[in-house]
């Protein structure tokens, strides 16, 4: 049988809601660098050296790279499909009155993730994985006074805050996309997923989106 | 009323079309849209034009046949609502009235408005009816269906094939049609026996006749004359993600 385009939303949804999970862990790791200044440090620079040293995290992270990877390719991949069986653009078209926005522009929230995801593995991730940092007081690795010196920058800042509310968007559609193309249809659990993926949604991002903003302006 | 409209001609599936402009005056707001294209026919066959062509039948809401892209939406302005139900009464005097075919590349345009929706028959061929030869209509209740069982099989099955799902999605995906076409027969027992291959090859049917694949918008809901729900595509992915885990 040949592979179907249902087949692909299956491993974007898939990935996606792995990504998801990801998330949470992701921000409940960035919730340290809001202690006062000295035990943040201590703690993070703890927090990540416990994370680069562990064989199970090591094998999350490679499951993560893949899984990112391949829900990129097969959006790509599901995108181009999608063009084709749509090629004719209609003369005066208002479709668009029908459905929300996030849901139809997936691709470039997930674009806009992607240019950010780039920048923040460059900054952070390469940095701390493959150049020799100052280490701190319990000779840990610093990676909380890189961390805090990027975000004096304001124009870094402001990147961020855009990447992460193009995520919020990104995730209040495909949250819900996901339990769909993974078959949930029953009228009183779709709803539940629905105002569940609205809280993760609000949570993940205003907790990614204060953390910088926190440290700028705050701290 | 008086009104300007913009309508798409084209002579066949290989000419280039483009839109041509046509004034129509003393429409009556009782009207149907369908009425006032005749109208407009009438008036172009006095002037010994080519009429414009565009698909209808039953003219009440039932068969499916209509559908045109008016003013950007997938019949009209109303939601839930076939393009032949639909009413001057939503227009005003002097509104310019845009009038495309439903496009998408799996529909290819016939002339005019009109489109080919062979693809759907396609799809329902690969697996949308039972394959039992039951010879004479049979006792009605020698197979027990539950009432609730018989309506949801009804609200799918009230799916006219019209191809607004279709001509509204932002990728042309056909999920809404031919997930309707899947629950009418799963939702009952003389469907169930075939359910999993009835999936696996009206989804893969779907996929090679050049429908994109369903990004969950909800536009095809909206759109629908038949208010067919898109929790059909929840349960349609549901048949489908089990018979490719339970498949020999
Ligand atoms: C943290 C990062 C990300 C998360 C948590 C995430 C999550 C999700 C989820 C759960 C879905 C729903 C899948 C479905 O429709 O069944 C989805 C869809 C999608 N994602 Fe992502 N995603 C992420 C990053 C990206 C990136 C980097 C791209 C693009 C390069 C991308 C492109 C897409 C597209 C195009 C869809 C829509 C598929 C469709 O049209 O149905 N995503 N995403
Ligand atoms: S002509 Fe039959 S539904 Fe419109």
């Amino acid at each position: 049988m040949k592979t179907t385009t249902l087949q692909y939303k299956l491993i974007m949804a898939a990935t996606g809601l792995f990504l998801c999970f990801f998330l949470v862990i992701h921000l409940l790791g960035n919730l340290q660098l809001l202690l006062p200044a000295a035990r943040a440090q201590e703690q993070f620079n703890w927090y990540s050296h416990l994370l680069s040293g562990n064989i199970l995290i090591k094998i999350i992270s490679w499951v993560l790279y893949l899984s990112l990877i391949s829900h990129a390719v097969y959006a790509l991949l599901i995108t181009r499909k999608s063009k084709k069986a749509n090629a004719s653009s209609y003369y005066y078209d208002k479709r668009k009155v029908s459905s929300p926005w996030s849901s139809r522009n997936m691709g470039i929230l997930g674009t806009i993730i992607l240019i950010f995801l780039v920048i923040h593995f460059k900054d952070f991730w390469y940095v701390y994985m493959f150049t020799d940092l100052p280490l701190d007081a319990a000779g840990n690795k610093d990676l909380y006074t890189i961390v805090i010196t990027t975000y004096d920058q304001l124009w870094y800042v402001l990147v961020y805050e855009v990447s992460f509310l193009a995520l919020g968007f990104h995730l209040l559609h495909g949250f819900f996309s996901a339990s769909r193309t993974l078959g949930l249809y029953h009228p009183k659990y779709v709803k539940a997923v629905k105002v569940f993926g609205w809280m993760y949604t609000l949570l993940i991002t205003l907790g990614f989106m204060a953390i910088p903003l926190y440290i700028h302006f705050i701290k | 009323m008086k009104l300007h409209l913009k309508i798409w001609r084209q002579l066949n599936a290989a000419s280039k079309g483009e839109m041509i402009e046509y004034e129509v005056s003393e429409v009556s707001e009782h009207m149907s849209f369908l009425e006032m294209l005749d109208m407009l026919n009438e008036s172009l066959i006095q002037r010994g034009e080519r009429v414009i062509e565009f698909d209808h039948d039953c003219r009440e809401g039932i068969c499916g046949q209509c559908g045109i892209m008016i003013n950007g939406r997938a019949h009209g302005p109303l939601t839930h609502t076939t393009t032949c139900q639909l009413h001057m009464r939503s227009f005003k005097d002097g509104d310019t009235i845009y009038l495309e075919p439903f496009r998408a590349s799996a529909f290819p345009i016939l002339r005019d408005l009109k489109v080919n929706r062979k693809s759907f028959d396609s799809i329902i061929e690969a697996g949308g009816y039972i394959s039992a030869a039951i010879g004479q209509t049979p006792e009605a209740n020698s197979i027990p269906v539950s009432y609730e069982a018989s309506e949801a099989a009804f609200d799918s099955a009230a799916c006219i094939g019209c191809g607004a799902c279709v001509a509204t999605c932002k990728n042309s995906s056909a999920a809404l049609f031919t997930s309707a076409k899947i629950n009418h027969l799963v939702q009952l027992p003389q469907g169930k026996l075939e359910a999993a291959d009835r999936v696996l090859s009206m989804v893969s049917q779907m996929d090679a006749m050049g429908f994109g694949n369903c990004s969950n918008t909800e536009a095809c809901e909206v759109e629908c004359p038949q208010d067919i729900s898109v929790l059909n595509i929840g349960r349609m992915n549901y048949e489908y993600n089990k018979a490719l885990l339970l498949r020999k």
